[in-house]
């Protein structure tokens, strides 16, 4: 029985769960369903540094952010007592071709052998890390929302902005995940 | 005290969509390089029937004038439209791609004990503040 809970569930069952936050954000509280503004409201609490775009009551938004710290315990929880990714579905294709580059560890989150705290001088630790970083910060508050505020909650409620930027997110992520994170990874 | 406890259940449906980020591999690195090479449908299941579970839950809201616990009226504010959600768009698909991680995942990240996946994090922070703080001189 703890086995099957161990294991990562199929599409079908995360997917609609997934969704549901959707309902339960505003059932809870008509609170719409969005994590990056959690990113602004961090920079207006923080260090908003007389910049008009951060001089807004981020306390009114609180609620996001205990959202977003449930979601770190939350991940915590099932990472540490329910979750496996030992034995994995991925594309053999994909894991030959990053085991070429020195990624043989993929029962991570992310590629250990490369995003780690050593490598974060190197040439590309930094652009993994910081550089990449940077582009999801800026890039979700120029588009006015990330794959939950857009994707999710913007297309259920059809809004047809959120679907140019997801067009866009899609588009990004096509070319610089073909084109580009090879040659990173070669470097 | 009075700010913490309303919250309260916004910290519960956190943890909910921590644990379903995690079981989904939602916020693996892997499964975001098969989704943007194709090789794999498991990504596109999981957005697809997120979007499709969302909207049939609206409609429903919607439909039967559903309220909150509190009794209020469930108003969605309309998404407005600005060249923002084009550029923006792209660059975040740009950092999406090479970090593997939209910014739930970020913090779903941390949570597996990822720790370096922080810096990221604080970058992407430093990312929204420089776009407030030049964000007069971008075209929207």
């Amino acid at each position: 029985m703890i086995e099957i809970l161990r294991q990562p569930w199929p599409w079908w069952v995360s997917g609609p769960l997934l969704g549901l936050t959707v309902p339960i954000l505003l059932i809870l509280g008509n609170k719409p369903f969005g994590v990056s503004s959690n990113l602004r409201h961090i920079c207006a609490a923080c260090f908003p540094a007389n910049v008009s775009f951060f001089k807004y009551d981020w306390k009114k938004e609180s609620w996001n952010l205990f959202f977003i710290a449930g979601t770190l315990v939350g991940a915590c929880i099932a990472w540490t007592w329910l979750s496996d990714y030992s034995e994995s579905t991925l594309n053999p294709k994909l894991l030959t071709e990053l085991s070429s580059y020195g990624i043989h560890d993929h029962s991570k989150v992310v590629p250990v052998e490369i995003i780690n705290w050593s490598s974060l001088l190197s040439l590309k630790g930094f652009i993994m890390t910081v550089f990449g970083g940077f582009l999801v910060g800026f890039g979700t508050r120029y588009a006015d929302g990330c794959t939950s505020g857009h994707s999710i909650m913007g297309l259920s409620n059809l809004q047809w902005p959120s679907l140019v930027a997801t067009c866009c997110f899609m588009a990004g992520g096509f070319l610089v995940a073909n084109f580009v994170v090879p040659l990173i990874l070669k470097l | 005290m009075n700010k913490i406890y309303p919250n309260i259940k916004f910290l519960l449906a956190g943890i909910l969509f921590g644990i379903i980020l995690i079981k989904g591999e939602v916020i693996s690195w892997f499964r975001i390089q098969e989704m943007f090479r194709l090789q794999s449908f498991h990504m596109y299941g999981i957005i697809g029937s997120a979007i499709l579970t969302g909207m049939i839950s609206i409609q429903v809201i919607k439909k039967f004038r559903i309220r909150t616990i509190d009794k209020t009226e469930i108003i969605i504010p309309p998404k407005k439209f600005q060249k923002g959600n084009i550029y923006g768009g792209l660059l975040f698909g740009f950092g999406w791609a090479i970090t593997g991680a939209c910014p739930g995942p970020l913090f779903a990240q941390i949570g597996t004990g990822a720790t370096v996946v922080i810096i990221t994090l604080i970058s992407a922070i430093g990312g929204t503040w420089m776009y407030g703080y030049i964000r007069d001189r971008l075209p929207h």
